[in-house]
C-alpha cells in the first residue's frame, strides 16, 4: 500500500487566504488542485510537503470565459470542463483534440488546467498546447499579480516561474481571427502519456501564413516549442511543402530520450509526422474546411 | 482532523489523518468494502466512486478533500427498481454477463450510472469512452458495453410506460 508521509491539511477559503497560508507555512507547504499529479508523487514519497493548501473550494478560480480579446481559463478549471466548454469548441479546437487524449475521463474529472501547467511534467499535453497558442499565465502573490508568457513559465522539468508563496490564478489565450489549430498524440495505449505529441496553431493571411505556433510534448523540446519550424512558416505559403519542411525542422531540433516508450529515432520520426499532420489540419480549420 | 462525508445519503463523521485516502476511508473507517482497491496508481479504476455526482478514482482523493461532500458508492446503488431492488445498471450487468470475477464491477457500475444520468441513450462508442479509465481483466469489455446498453433501453422503456400511463389518465 502506498501511503504519503504525514502532513497538515488546510482548505483555502479564497485566493487571498491560500496565499496567506502558503506564506505562513513556508517553502515546504504546497497547493493542491486536483491532486492527480501531486498525490501519486506523495505516495511514492517523491514529494513530501509538510502542509497541503487545498484550492478545491475556490469557485472563483474555475471556469472558461471570453474576456475582451482573450479566453480566460481559471486555474481550477478541470480537464472535463475544458472539454465540455462551448467557447473552447468554437475558438480552440487544439484544446479539444488535446483534452480528448489526456489520461481518461475519470482523471479528467479531477485534474486541472493550473495543476497541469504547474506540474511542468515534460510530457504534459496542456503545456504543449498552451505554448503553441502563446498563452500567458497570471501568477498571484501577496504583493499582487504578474503575467508571464507561457513560453517563459516553464524553467525546466518540474520547474516553473511560480514561487512557493504564489499561485497561478488564470491562463489567458488571445482570440485570433483567421486562425486554425490542432493537436495529435501517439500513445502506447488509451489514456497513457504521450510517446510524442504535437500541437499547431496557424494564422493565415490569404494563401500565406501570417503566424505559426508549434508545441511539442514528451520529446525534449525547450519550452515545449519548435521555434525553428515556426520561423520557417512565417510568411511562407500555406502549402503541404511548407508543412513538410516545418515537420522536418522540428524533428531535427528536438532532443528526445530513449525510454520504455520508444527509441530516439522513432520519437523523432513521430515529431516530423505529427507536426506536418497538425499543421495541415490547422490550415484546413483556419480556412473553415474542417 | 474531523470530517463529515455524506455517503450514500447518510452523514458520517470521523476523525482522520489528512493522508488517509478516500478509498481507505470508505473501506476501513466505514466498512464499505464494495469500493475496491486495486492498483493504487490511478490506473485501474476499481476504486471509482461518485464525488458530488462526478465519478472519480478514490485512491487519488484524500478523505479530507471530501469533507462536506456527497459520496456515492456501489452499496447505495440498489434503490428499488429491478430484481432485489437492483439499479438498472446492476440488472444489466447481471442479464448481459457484464462481470466474471467482479473485481472491476463496482467501479464500472458507478461510472455507468453517472453516464446514464447525463446521457440516457449513449452509443457503444460513448460507453467505451466513459469506461476507458477502468481496467477489466475478464470480460473483454464487450459484455460491459452490452450491459450498459441494456440498462439504457430498460430505463427508456420504463419512462415510455410511465409517460403513456400518465397520458391515458390511469392512476395507480
Ligand atoms: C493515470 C494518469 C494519467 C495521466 N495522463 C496524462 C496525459 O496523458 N497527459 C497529460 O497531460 N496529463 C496526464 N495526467 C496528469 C493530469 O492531467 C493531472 O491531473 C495534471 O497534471 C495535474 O493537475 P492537478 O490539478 O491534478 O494538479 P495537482 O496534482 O493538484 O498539482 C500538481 C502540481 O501543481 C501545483 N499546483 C496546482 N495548482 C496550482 C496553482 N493554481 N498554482 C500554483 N501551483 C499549483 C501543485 O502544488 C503540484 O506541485 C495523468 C494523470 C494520471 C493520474
Ligand atoms: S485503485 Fe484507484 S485506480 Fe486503481
Ligand atoms: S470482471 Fe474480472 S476484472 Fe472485470
Amino acid at each position: 500500500m502506498q501511503v504519503p508521509a504525514s502532513f497538515a491539511y488546510e482548505r483555502a477559503s479564497s485566493v487571498r487566504d491560500a496565499l496567506d497560508l502558503l506564506r505562513r507555512h513556508g517553502p515546504d507547504a504546497r497547493p493542491i488542485a486536483g491532486g492527480h499529479s501531486l498525490l501519486p508523487m506523495m505516495k511514492l514519497r517523491l514529494a513530501e510537503p509538510t502542509v497541503l493548501v487545498d484550492l478545491g473550494g475556490l469557485a472563483e478560480l474555475a471556469g472558461v470565459a471570453i474576456e475582451g480579446t482573450n479566453i480566460r481559463f481559471g486555474a481550477m478549471t478541470r480537464h472535463a470542463d475544458v472539454l465540455a466548454s462551448p467557447v473552447v469548441a468554437e475558438h480552440l479546437p487544439i484544446l479539444v483534440d488535446a483534452e480528448r487524449v489526456i489520461a481518461d475521463p475519470l482523471v479528467r474529472n479531477r485534474g486541472t488546467v493550473g495543476g497541469s501547467l504547474c506540474q511542468a511534467d515534460p510530457s504534459e499535453d496542456l503545456s504543449a498546447a498552451f505554448s503553441a497558442l502563446r498563452a500567458s499565465v497570471v501568477i498571484s502573490g501577496t504583493n499582487g499579480d504578474r503575467v508571464v508568457a507561457v513560453r517563459d513559465f516553464h524553467r525546466g522539468p518540474y520547474e516553473t516561474a511560480v514561487a512557493h508563496d504564489e499561485l497561478v490564478t488564470d491562463v489567458l489565450v488571445p482570440i485570433r481571427p483567421r486562425t486554425g489549430s490542432a493537436y495529435a498524440k501517439v500513445e502506447r495505449r488509451a489514456g497513457d502519456w504521450a510517446v510524442a505529441a504535437a500541437g499547431a496553431v496557424l494564422t493565415l493571411d490569404g494563401d500565406r501564413i501570417a503566424d505559426a505556433g508549434i508545441g511539442l510534448a514528451a520529446v525534449g523540446a525547450t519550452h515545449f516549442v519548435a521555434v525553428e519550424a515556426e520561423e520557417s512558416l512565417r510568411g511562407a505559403p500555406a502549402t503541404p511543402a511548407s508543412f513538410t519542411t516545418a515537420g522536418a525542422l522540428a524533428a531535427e531540433h528536438v532532443r528526445p530520450v530513449a525510454d520504455q516508450r520508444g527509441p530516439v529515432d522513432y520519437k523523432r520520426h513521430l515529431v516530423e509526422v505529427l507536426v506536418t499532420r497538425t499543421l495541415t489540419r490547422a490550415a484546413a480549420r483556419a480556412r473553415g474546411e474542417a | 482532523m474531523e470530517i463529515t462525508v455524506v455517503v450514500n445519503g447518510r452523514p458520517h463523521t470521523r476523525d482522520v489523518e489528512p493522508r488517509l485516502l478516500l478509498t481507505h476511508f470508505l473501506r476501513d473507517e466505514l466498512s464499505l468494502t464494495g469500493t475496491h482497491w486495486g492498483c493504487d496508481t490511478t490506473t485501474c479504476g476499481a476504486c471509482t466512486v461518485r464525488l458530488d455526482g462526478v465519478p472519480v478514482k478514490s485512491c487519488t482523493v484524500l478523505a479530507v478533500m471530501a469533507d462536506g461532500a456527497r459520496v456515492d458508492t456501489v452499496e447505495g446503488l440498489a434503490t428499488g427498481w429491478g430484481e432485489g431492488d437492483l439499479d438498472p445498471v446492476q440488472q444489466g450487468f447481471m442479464t448481459c454477463h457484464g462481470l466474471q470475477c467482479g473485481f472491476c464491477t463496482p467501479g464500472m457500475l458507478m461510472t455507468s450510472r453517472a453516464l446514464l444520468d447525463q446521457d440516457p441513450d449513449p452509443s457503444p462508442e460513448t460507453i467505451r469512452e466513459a469506461i476507458s479509465g477502468q481496467i477489466c481483466r475478464c470480460t473483454g469489455y464487450e459484455n460491459i458495453v452490452r450491459s450498459v446498453r441494456w440498462a439504457a433501453e430498460a430505463e427508456q422503456a420504463a419512462r415510455a410506460t410511465a409517460a403513456s400511463t400518465e397520458a391515458s389518465g390511469v392512476s395507480s
